[in-house]
């Protein structure tokens, strides 16, 4: 799994010399974890930065629900921006925010904020399209925490959120 | 013992789906907080039994359980569609009870209704998982349509294959715009009305009548 950690400028955490146009990719050495437990933070990370943690299509295709559910949450949790390569199935998402639902308290965890693309909008996304072998699933998800994350844009073919820190 | 309680089980469904069109279907009303829900399942409860449904309010999730009025028979054109209509908590990724204390609510009663709100959203999505036959989606026509949660909770509905219509509602209101939703589902039939004002309802239980009749 990539992971990518930037600061509100854009610089990779811990690489405060690195040109800021630049983005740091590191190769995830518990790519295959079999608990398939998130990323942890680097020891040397502070609170000055966004934890960014990108998971492939592959890294979730061979997870149950729950592990997916929690992948996601324990990252939210954690501050973090979840981007998924692949999307949640419907019924994944509406377990999603069932889950998300139960762990909202006062003055913590507010919830999620979660963008997809938008589905086609055509007669080909429902029954019919399944049968015709259309996965509507497969969209880039991006999901943080309600409190720090804010979509400023989104259409068809472009997402643009605000990420802050808190 | 086994084979004859699976006989009986055999002949019960055989049975239940002979009369399937005479059984009750029970109607969800679906949305995001503030779209008019209530005030839908209220404006067809009163119109039909003469009772409502539970209150009406500008703050959000004044819904915070799932409420359910039975047998609310809508005669259309010589027949007649008995539903029980659910009127269902609005459906959200994210709830803050500082936006209670908005309203001019307390900070105990804000922190009390927040907590039910999290479990009115999640019952509503029990509810659409398992105990639904079909779905009013009702969406607030001045709004922008656009939003992750209408998205995915169509979504939602399509993989169960429910029959879904959607409604465009407060089309009493300046900022209106019922195109903006039928561009955004165009796989759907949207039907415009004012719950509030009792427009357009006869088209709306036109629609009722033909889509889960």
């Amino acid at each position: 799994m990539s992971e990518i950690t930037t600061d509100e400028d854009g610089e990779a955490a811990g690489s405060p010399k690195s040109n800021p146009d630049e983005t740091v990719l590191e190769d995830d050495s518990d790519s295959d974890d079999p608990e398939g437990s998130g990323p942890e933070a680097p020891d040397d990370a502070d609170d000055s930065g966004i934890q960014i943690d990108m998971i492939s299509a592959e890294r979730l295709e061979g997870m149950r629900t729950m592990e997916k559910i929690r992948l996601i949450l324990d990252g939210v949790h954690d501050g973090n921006i979840v981007i998924l390569e692949q999307g949640l199935a419907p019924d994944e998402e509406s377990k999603l925010i069932e889950v998300t639902m139960s762990e909202i308290n006062p003055d913590g965890f507010t919830g999620i904020e979660i963008e997809t693309y938008p589905g086609e909008g055509s007669n080909e996304s429902g029954f019919l399209g399944r049968l015709m072998g259309k996965d509507d699933s497969n969209k880039l998800t991006v999901i943080g925490p309600a409190n720090r994350i804010e979509t400023l844009h989104k259409d068809e073919s472009l997402i643009s959120t605000l990420v802050t820190r808190t | 013992m086994g084979l004859l309680t699976s006989l009986k089980s055999s002949i019960s469904r055989a049975t239940s789906s002979l009369f399937a069109g005479d059984e009750t279907k029970r109607i969800g009303i679906y949305g995001p907080p503030n779209a008019g829900k209530t005030t839908l399942a209220n404006r067809i409860a009163r119109d039909w039994t003469g009772d409502a449904v539970g209150p009406e309010s500008h703050v959000p999730h004044e819904t915070r359980r799932a409420r359910r009025k039975e047998n609310v028979e809508i005669k259309r054109n010589g027949k007649s569609v008995t539903i029980d209509v659910v009127d269902t908590p609005g459906v959200t990724t994210k709830v803050d009870y500082k936006e209670f204390l908005e309203h001019d609510i307390e900070k105990e009663d804000a922190v009390r209704r927040s907590r039910e709100a999290t479990e009115g959203v999640a019952e509503a999505m029990h509810w659409l998982r398992e105990d639904v036959d079909g779905v009013i989606y009702v969406l607030d026509s001045a709004e922008d349509p656009f939003t992750q949660v209408n998205t995915m909770l169509i979504g939602i509905i399509e993989s169960q294959n429910l029959p879904v219509l959607i409604f465009a509602n407060k089309i009493d209101l300046e900022d209106s715009n019922v195109q903006r939703i039928a561009n955004a589902f165009p796989q759907h039939e949207t039907v415009p009305l004012s719950a509030l004002e009792g427009e357009n309802m006869d088209e709306v239980y036109d629609k009722i009548a033909e889509y889960f009749g």
